[in-house]
């Protein structure tokens, strides 16, 4: 008896171990700061100092990470260049767009998004060393803030910009908690574009530093979600942040091959593959047309409004007592400013849609523009036909900026600046603001002004929604769908022949009525010879 | 009057499950041309395409069965098939409404009049065929346009396939209708439902 209960125990036992292994969860140690660095930054004496600026505590960065600042150097975050392959120079300071149109002349405004200290005119200089700001990216603690018009130091003592307060930075403590970039880090410049959170790009803002799984999949940062951060994709080295809407990869031919980086930056087909629906083959069909991100971003500002409109040749106007007027919207975000003219906002916006193949051009301050029209102020290259374009979802910011009407040209006004020196902002003369900004840019001016209408293409990326929630067939092969307007190319359930189904048509109705007056004379005949028949 | 069996079991099988297939072709491939929104685009395609597997399967087991059991000569025309032809015409135009006999009595060996044959053989070996083949370049095109076809060729496959399905719903409202004219209303159907019809003597 009790040798047979033995028989029966250990099998069971064994089985049960066996379960147990199978259904064992597997077992990850803790995340600490050990896990991911070698060095622990408050051990280090040269950070253990009453930092005083910025530039302070680049220094002390500098005695460890020697080549950093000569990386940072050579990026386009510090240049704000990018040379193209046309000698064309592009880049955040050279490019025109319908924000807030130019750099020049507003240093101090808009470079407090540079990753360099003092940048506040001509005269600053891209060589030194200790104007690279460490601790924009690599602020750990989220407590680093550049200060909107400093341009790019923080808040070096309690100060408040509008009605936000800006505390003074504590260096020193940041200094000692520095990390990797998060999405925070980018986010403070990227996500608030254009002057504020989700202006500029439609597919940035800062519902991405927690977003949920429907705002972003790739980067929902929930129990079990993928919680990848900027970094993730745009994989960097040597501070070379790859990633840039001057030169972009709008169709990836290598498909797998995270991460190496013959894709700049990763691209969809990077980890997904070339053929990544598994169980529909027609989908996978649509790749070398569609790029990925025009199903599975079915919409943009998802969270947080984006700015799709700003009028500039509204701006100017005084109340009754000279005073400058804001007016908001329901939501409120500001639909007239005396500053800036006239806004529009949407969330939850369908993006328009191009065929791109990478090819992006740009209007200059220097290209003659058709002023007969609206004016673009960069648009995307590509046609249906070529092998290299897909058909790409874009935000298009649209709006109407000075130009100088006799030469054809965009001009720089000078917005930021204390009152008297012709910034607009303070003394609201475009004569004077718009003679400012090009006299100091060394431009020619012919004195006229006018405003034009003009759109600008921001391709979309980021704001991947899951599966369950990309474009079905249905919102692109309709008529009225997503692709109504886009041309060049037969799209079934959208385009027919005209003379197909004319065909079509008498061929139906033809035979119909055929067979109804046939049915009809049967009917008759019939009739008739009954009556014949019993007459 | 005499009842006599013209329809084989598998003949009546192919001819329905042929019916219902077609049918269901062109609805779900009328969706996808965009006509109207009933089942969704999505599932009018899987559907159409699974269906399109299905006609073929079809296709070629009646063909197979035609030629083993030797019912292929039932399409075949011994004299001047053009006269048979108009004959027959000239019956549907004119003798039909004055209650003229059938110009050609069905039975046994023959169950088809001229203008059936010529038609069904019209059907089977060119409008269904060349309606499958483009529809099949229409799905596997990219496959084909990596195989060296010009991709502008997708438009023109995709006018000739909507063509070829608006003839056969011109074929289908004919025929229909056309079951009508047996010696009553309903003969034909009912032949080709249960395999047995009455025929003139």
């Amino acid at each position: 008896m009790k040798k047979s209960l033995y028989r029966l125990l250990i099998p069971a036992l064994s089985l049960l171990f066996l379960f147990s292994a199978a259904v064992a969860e597997t077992f990850h140690p803790a995340v600490d700061s050990l896990m991911i660095s070698t060095a622990d930054h408050t051990k280090f004496d040269e950070l253990k100092k009453d930092f005083r600026s910025g530039p302070e505590v680049t220094e002390a960065c500098l005695r460890c990470h020697t080549e950093a600042a000569k990386q940072l150097h050579r990026t386009k975050h510090w240049t704000w260049d990018v040379p193209m392959k046309d000698g064309k120079m592009l880049g955040k300071s050279h490019v025109v767009n319908n924000f807030c149109i130019s750099v020049e002349s507003n240093e101090p405004r808009c470079t407090s998004c540079h990753i360099g200290y003092g940048w506040k005119d001509k005269t600053f200089d891209f060589t030194s060393e200790r104007n690279v700001d460490c601790l924009v990216c690599h602020d750990a603690t989220g407590t680093y803030r550049k200060y909107p018009s400093g341009a790019g130091h923080p808040a070096l003592v309690d100060t408040v910009f509008g009605k936000k307060p800006f505390p003074k930075s504590d260096l020193t403590y940041i200094a000692q908690h520095v990390g990797n970039p998060d999405r925070h880090n980018c986010g403070i410049c990227h996500f608030e574009g254009g002057g504020g959170d989700a202006v500029k790009h439609g597919d940035l803002d800062n519902s991405l530093l927690e977003p949920s799984e429907t705002l972003d999949v790739h980067m929902a940062s929930g129990k079990d979600e993928l919680n990848m951060t900027c970094i993730d994709c745009h994989k960097t080295e040597g501070h070379q942040v790859p990633g840039s809407r001057y030169e972009p990869t709008a169709r990836d031919v290598h498909g797998f091959d995270y991460p190496l980086p013959d894709d700049y930056p990763t691209t969809c087909g990077s980890c997904h593959g070339l053929e990544p629906h598994k169980n529909f083959k027609k989908l996978d069909d649509h790749i070398d047309k569609v790029a990925c991100q025009t199903c599975h971003i079915p919409a943009m500002a998802k969270e947080r409004s984006t700015k799709m409109w700003w009028d500039w040749s509204k701006a100017g106007q005084l109340d009754d007592k000279g005073k400058e007027i804001t007016r908001m919207d329901s939501t409120g975000h500001p639909v007239y400013m005396t500053k800036k003219g006239e806004f529009e906002w949407a969330r939850e916006v369908e993006p328009e849609y191009r065929w791109f193949n990478g090819e992006m051009n740009y209007v200059t301050f220097l290209t003659e523009i058709d002023d007969s029209g609206v004016v673009a102020i960069n648009h995307p290259d590509g046609e249906p036909g070529d092998s290299l374009s897909r058909i790409w979802p874009f935000k298009v910011h649209r709006g109407k900026q000075p130009y100088d009407s006799v030469l054809k040209r965009f001009v720089k006004p000078k917005l930021f600046g204390p009152k008297g020196s012709g910034a607009y902002w303070k003394d609201f003369d475009w004569r004077k603001s718009i003679e400012t900004g090009m006299a100091y840019a060394g431009m020619d001016y012919s004195g006229s002004y006018g405003f034009v209408e003009t759109e600008m293409y921001w391709p979309i990326s980021h704001m991947v929604s899951p599966k369950e929630d990309a474009l079905g067939c249905v919102d692109c092969h309709a008529r009225g769908g997503r692709l109504e307007k886009l041309g060049g190319f037969y799209l079934p359930g959208r385009d027919a022949s005209a003379f197909v189904e004319l065909i079509g048509l008498v061929v139906i109705l033809g035979s119909l009525v055929g067979v109804v007056a046939h049915a009809a004379m049967r009917y008759v005949a019939h009739k008739n010879m009954k009556q014949e028949g019993e007459a | 009057m005499r009842r006599v069996y013209l329809y084989a079991r598998f003949q009546r099988f192919w001819h329905w499950m042929q019916a219902i297939t077609i049918f269901s072709l062109l609805f779900t491939g009328l969706e996808v041309h965009g006509l109207f929104k009933l089942i969704g685009y999505e599932t009018a395609f899987h559907v159409h395409n699974f269906l399109a597997w299905g006609l073929v399967t079809f296709i070629v087991l009646a063909f197979f069965w035609y030629i083993t059991t030797g019912d292929f000569r039932q399409y075949l025309t011994e004299g001047n098939l053009i006269e048979k032809i108009m004959m027959q015409a000239r019956y549907y135009l004119i003798g039909i409404f004055k209650n003229e006999p059938h110009p050609f009595k069905k039975n046994e060996i023959s169950r088809l009049n001229p203008l059936q044959r010529i038609t069904y053989l019209m059907l089977t070996l060119v409008g269904l065929p060349l309606q499958i083949i483009v529809g099949f370049a229409y799905y596997y095109f990219n496959e084909l346009v990596a195989l060296g076809m010009p991709p502008s060729w997708m438009e023109p496959i995709a006018h000739l396939h909507t063509l070829l399905a608006y003839l056969l719903i011109g074929f289908v409202i004919m025929h229909v209708y056309m079951t009508t004219t047996g010696h009553t209303l309903t003969s034909n159907i009912k032949a080709m439902v249960t395999g047995w019809e009455e025929v003139e003597e």
